[in-house]
């Protein structure tokens, strides 16, 4: 039954209208664009970039045998003085000679913090360069670059950084110094209060100059 | 005369193209974004070469001004609503569920617990201000704190992760107060948010 009369549709003079299938876009643009601005200028994008770090126990109950000690020759002493003052002095210094004790700073010049700890470093330093270029090589993969990079800062006769700041260090002096650990590939440092010793030290350097 | 025919164009651009790409790039910032929190303070951090990224989930961050005022926050409300009450009982206080609730919608916070029933009464407008002002929960050994809401929040949350935020300029004395009260409560392990540094070194 339905049959003609669909082919009669067809055939008739109905036509059917065609419609414009055009949307006008412009207002969705426009609320997209407003949207887009929100959340760019509410968001962060990058998140923070992050320090780990491990401190030493405060716990008075640690026996003498518990503590790690330092061989002499290969402890480094960082003192963070105030107005991005740097001093550093290497093993157990004479406290009554100023001589003791040696200026540097944060730059990467030859007076920097940085040359001297990495000559204290001298080879690990040059055996992280070597597994780099390795990596680079695609001669061993990311992880066992990290792995014996690792091994390495851990090794034996690897240099201890002790690093002690006075109240006047600003944060950023702490964090500097915290790089240089992480640039010069020291594995085994260490933030600890600054002891009266020092900071007699510090005032006759700088009485001196 | 010849007459020159000008043929009318018409002026509609297809904006389906573009309204696709709009899009594309609202539904790109919407995944990727975190919100900016909220700070009651302005902090700069210092920029190091460190490349590890902060875990997502279970922060507790410290936020350190360079005047030395502390404040924090969590990134989970029910930790935070969790930890004033364990805060609260360890004071002898008791809070209102309001004054929870409004307590765990506080993106920082860092007032004195004596100040802080007072502080949940004001208005949100209001609260701001007073965070600003006279804000900053105190690390000094006589009354510390602090310790009290570390040691809180640890036991709410086992797995939390806690990470310094301090500004460039913060004196050492008080980032060395706050790392001490946190090794006195055994947490030896912790993170310092910094910015990247555009490297020369190499």
């Amino acid at each position: 039954m339905d049959a003609p009369q669909q082919s009669g549709n067809k055939t008739g003079k109905s036509k059917q209208k065609k419609f414009a299938v055009r949307v006008d876009f412009t207002p969705m643009v426009d609320m997209n664009m407003l949207l887009i601005t929100f959340f760019m200028l509410c968001t962060t994008l990058s998140k923070p970039q992050t320090m780990e770090i491990n401190m030493p126990s405060n716990d008075d109950k640690i026996t003498d045998q518990q503590k790690t000690k330092v061989k002499e020759s290969l402890a480094v002493t960082l003192l963070l003085d105030a107005k991005n003052q740097l001093y550093y002095y290497e093993g157990i210094p004479d406290w009554n000679n100023p001589e003791a004790i040696k200026r540097a700073d944060y730059t990467n010049q030859e007076t920097g913090i940085r040359r001297v700890l990495m000559r204290k470093n001298a080879a690990v330093v040059n055996k992280v360069k070597e597994l780099k270029q390795q990596k680079r090589n695609l001669q061993i993969t990311q992880k066992q670059y990290d792995a014996q990079v690792k091994e390495l800062r851990n090794g034996k006769n690897t240099p201890t950084v002790i690093i002690k700041a006075t109240d006047e260090a600003t944060y950023k002096n702490l964090v500097d110094a915290l790089d240089e650990m992480q640039i010069c590939n020291i594995g085994k440092y260490v933030i600890v209060p600054i002891a009266d010793t020092d900071k007699d030290l510090i005032k006759a350097v700088n009485g001196k100059l | 005369m010849a007459k020159v025919k000008i043929k009318k164009q018409s002026t509609f651009i297809d904006m389906t193209a573009m309204s696709d790409v709009t899009v594309l790039l609202l539904t790109f910032f919407m995944l990727t974004s975190t919100f900016v929190k909220k700070a009651p303070v302005q902090v700069s951090t210092p920029s190091s070469i460190s490349e590890i990224k902060i875990p997502e989930h279970d922060i507790l961050t410290i936020l350190v001004d360079n005047s030395g005022k502390v404040f924090m926050s969590f990134d989970k409300q029910d930790d935070q609503r969790s930890v004033l009450e364990e805060v609260g009982n360890e004071y002898g206080m008791t809070f209102t569920p309001t004054e929870t609730k409004k307590f765990s919608l506080q993106s920082t916070f860092g007032v004195n617990i004596k100040q802080m029933k007072s502080f949940l009464g004001l208005k949100e407008e209001k609260m701001d201000e007073v965070l600003k002002a006279q804000g900053g929960i105190p690390t000094d050994s006589v009354d510390n704190q602090f310790k009290v809401w570390v040691k809180a929040a640890r036991s709410v949350n086992p797995d939390l992760r806690i990470a310094i935020k301090a500004d460039q300029a913060t004196p050492y004395r008080v980032i060395k107060s706050v790392m001490n009260s946190l090794q006195d409560l055994k947490e030896n392990r912790y993170n310092l948010i910094t910015s990247l540094k555009v490297t020369d070194a190499k």
